[in-house]
């Protein structure tokens, strides 16, 4: 053994394929269920208590009946088919109140033949939120976005058209006062200006105009009142609502708590503190019935749209702390860098700093989406109807007394369906913004 | 501290220093808190000039230099850039920003844009640059730093001297009248630190006013022709690179150039 420090390799070595147990299904199984004993026990146990649970809910959920008109005729009916005296699900409420549990009352029950407008809503909310979700998507289709901020609230609570459309008018001419100021004089002062020229035109001209306009040319849907949007609509209005609207004001809080302006930073971290500190239900309990008591009683609070406030509210307070943990987490250099090439402060955020806090902040940002969805049920307290408060309605029916899994289930199955998709999107918009390891 | 030989003859025919004058700091302080990080601080540069600025760690020459671009603020005493006074004036701040070019120890790309966005960011909202032109200067200096190639990628794809030299690129493309580098070779490994290296001496052969901290005493020696020696906050010794290797006045000096040339 002269030559053991010494070694040249005369042949190199050709490629060979993998054994086998380490490839393919086989490979797959042995290196995540079967690893070890431990592995293997645990794997054979979990197994089991699937397939227990499984065979027990299974057949109650596949042998279900999908037509009858009452929990009654379902019962018969288990006991005709089936004849081992258990009893399956009766889906048939589903196939029953599907539209009512959706639609609520509003669009269903009472006003007949409505369905139309919130189907049209919804297609409308979709449009105006893909080139929002998807950017490569024509920018032409920001005009559906801008529409549908005026024409959803028209679809869904009905009555003139020329109302929405006046406000848009109002906002548009704002917006050319706000640019005419900013470029005759100064842009600080344009601020106020713009608002005080929407001030005067949406509390002066507003309603005398709009209805002006409709005795021109009544364009005008069936109104429904706030009080019987219901169902699936209702918890969808409003969620999308707070999510839509928390996001950017949720933003101007973290980057409010963030700034060195005294007044501001306090302000910001206050407002934070106080919503975060009070449960969603007392502050929707104190919005819609405490302040009826405070306000004059000329005011006319909608319910629906004081809850709308106060849950976007309430959702932008904790989004602002979980974007303040995205802010936090960039390197000081990245405002340095900004700095030193001469951007201003908003440029600077608009650029660099929003870009990358928001992209850290996705995941924390979506699972508030999603509980404030899934909040929306807490408008009960206020009795408005959401799915839950309908199912409640249904189950007091003589003919459907006694039903509870089953509505529940499918209540469930669609708030999971909403949740879901938005987790889903959330994961693939962080794989697109991946940029290499930083 | 390594001393990269430079091999490549210096061209120093456009390295000329003029009278007319780029940078006057007359009689600066500065506190964080209690702390007195700069003392008294006076300093002229002309145009054309390529400082470098040494010291012990922790000696203030990055809060010298981050002064004059206003990244830390002074208390007490003048800077006045290009003619333009550093006051608390946001739109003084912002001009003078834009003339000086700063790149930093950890290059501080932004990561979630590409090499080419990177660079024309601050001409297109800064200067209003159109995005075209923004771009043709863009890979102008990419090419000049020699990475047009990259153009595409994101800064967590290169290495570190590729991204030092991009980073010189995006503040080449705001077209500034001053350069200031604080210790850019210092997080590199050694072979990485030649291209950036040769990457400012091509900038100091074309004339660019530079403000260097760097303990690459190989780039001092061939590119600077000032040495400035810094130490507690203040400006120990300045000479000549010649004058100040060969013939360091100060005791702190010798100590301190036999501390990094010594081994
Ligand atoms: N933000 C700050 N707050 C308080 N003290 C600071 C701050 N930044 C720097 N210092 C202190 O000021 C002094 C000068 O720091 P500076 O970064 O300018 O040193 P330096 O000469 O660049 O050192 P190095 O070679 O390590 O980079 C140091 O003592 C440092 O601890
Ligand atoms: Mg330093």
């Amino acid at each position: 053994m002269s030559n053991t420090l010494s070694f040249v390799r005369t042949e190199m070595l050709p490629q060979k394929t993998p054994p086998a147990s380490s490839v393919g299904l086989q490979g797959w199984l042995r290196e995540n269920l079967f690893s070890s004993v431990g592995n293997s026990i645990l794997t054979l146990l979990t197994l089991g208590f699937l397939a227990l649970i499984l065979s027990n809910i299974l057949p109650w959920v596949l042998f279900g009946i999908w037509d009858a008109g009452s929990l009654t005729e379902c019962r018969a009916m288990f006991a005709e088919r089936y004849a081992d005296g258990r009893e399956y699900a009766c889906w048939a409420v589903v196939t029953d109140r599907w539209d009512q549990l959706i639609f609520g009352y509003s669009f269903g029950n009472l006003h007949e033949g409505l369905y139309w407008r919130p189907i049209v809503g919804l297609a409308l909310i979709l449009l105006a939120l893909s080139p929002i979700l998807y950017p490569n998507l024509p920018r032409g289709l920001y005009i559906a976005t801008a529409a549908s901020i005026f024409l959803y609230p028209w679809l869904i609570w009905g009555g003139s058209i020329w109302g929405p459309l006046t406000l848009a008018l109002c906002i548009i001419a704002a917006v050319f006062a706000y640019r005419a100021v900013a470029k005759e004089v100064s842009s600080l002062i344009a601020i106020p200006a713009s608002l005080l020229v929407l001030g005067v035109l949406v509390f002066f001209a507003m309603s005398p105009v709009s209805s002006g306009l409709n005795a021109v040319a009544p364009i005008e849907l069936q109104p429904v009142p706030s009080r019987e949007i219901s169902g699936f609509v209702l918890s969808i209005t409003i969620g999308i609502v707070a999510i839509v609207a928390s996001l950017p004001i949720a933003v101007f809080l973290a980057l409010g708590r963030q700034s060195n302006l005294f007044i501001v930073n306090k302000l910001s971290t206050g407002f934070i503190e106080i919503i975060r500190g009070v449960p969603l239900i007392t502050l929707i309990f104190v919005a819609t019935i405490l302040l009826k008591y405070f306000l004059p009683s000329s005011v006319n609070l909608d319910p629906v749209v004081a809850v709308m406030v106060l849950v976007t509210l309430f959702t932008a307070a904790y989004i602002a702390e979980v974007i303040r943990g995205g802010l936090a987490a960039l390197p000081k250099g990245q405002y340095e860098a900004a700095d030193a090439l001469g951007l201003t402060y908003w440029q600077a955020q608009r650029q660099i700093i929003l870009p990358q806090a928001l992209k850290i902040s996705i995941p924390g940002i979506v699972s508030n989406f999603i509980s404030v969805f899934k909040d929306t049920t807490l408008v009960s307290i206020v009795a408005l109807n959401d799915p839950l408060g309908i199912s409640n309605a249904i189950r007091s029916n003589s003919d459907w007394n006694g039903i509870v899994w089953e509505l529940y289930g499918f209540i469930a199955i669609v708030f999971w369906i909403f949740c879901f998709s938005m987790s889903r999107y959330s994961m693939s918009l962080e794989r697109k913004l991946q940029t290499g390891h930083r | 501290m390594s001393d990269v030989a430079v091999e490549r003859q210096i061209d120093r025919s456009k390295m000329q220093v003029s009278k007319e004058v780029a940078i006057e700091i007359v009689n600066m302080n500065k506190w964080y808190g209690q702390f007195h990080v700069l003392r008294d601080i006076n300093l002229t540069v002309h145009k054309g000039e390529r400082i470098v600025i040494a010291g012990p760690s922790g000696s203030g020459k990055s809060t010298m230099i981050r002064c004059i671009n206003r990244l830390e603020e002074h208390q007490q005493g003048s800077i006045i850039v290009d003619g333009t006074e550093l006051t608390s004036d946001l739109k003084n701040i912002d001009k003078i920003r834009s003339e000086v070019g700063m790149c930093f120890q950890h290059f501080n790309l932004f990561p979630h844009l590409t090499i080419l966005e990177n660079c024309t960011l601050a001409p297109i909202w800064v200067r209003k640059v159109p995005k075209k032109e923004a771009e043709e200067t863009a890979m102008h200096f990419l090419e000049k730093v020699k990475i047009p190639d990259q153009a595409n990628k994101f800064p967590g794809q290169l290495s570190g001297g590729q991204q030092q030299r991009v980073a010189i690129a995006r503040s080449l493309c705001m077209k500034p009248r001053i350069m200031l580098f604080d210790e850019p070779t210092s997080a590199l490994d050694p072979e990485m630190i030649k291209e950036v290296l040769d990457t400012m001496i091509e900038l100091a052969e074309e004339g660019m006013t530079m403000l260097c901290v760097t303990h690459e005493m190989g780039f001092a020696r061939q590119v600077a022709n000032r040495v400035i020696f810094m130490d507690q906050g203040q400006i120990v010794e300045q000479n000549e690179p010649e004058e100040f290797f060969n013939n360091p006045k100060s005791e702190r000096t010798k100590l301190f150039l036999s501390q990094i040339l010594g081994h």
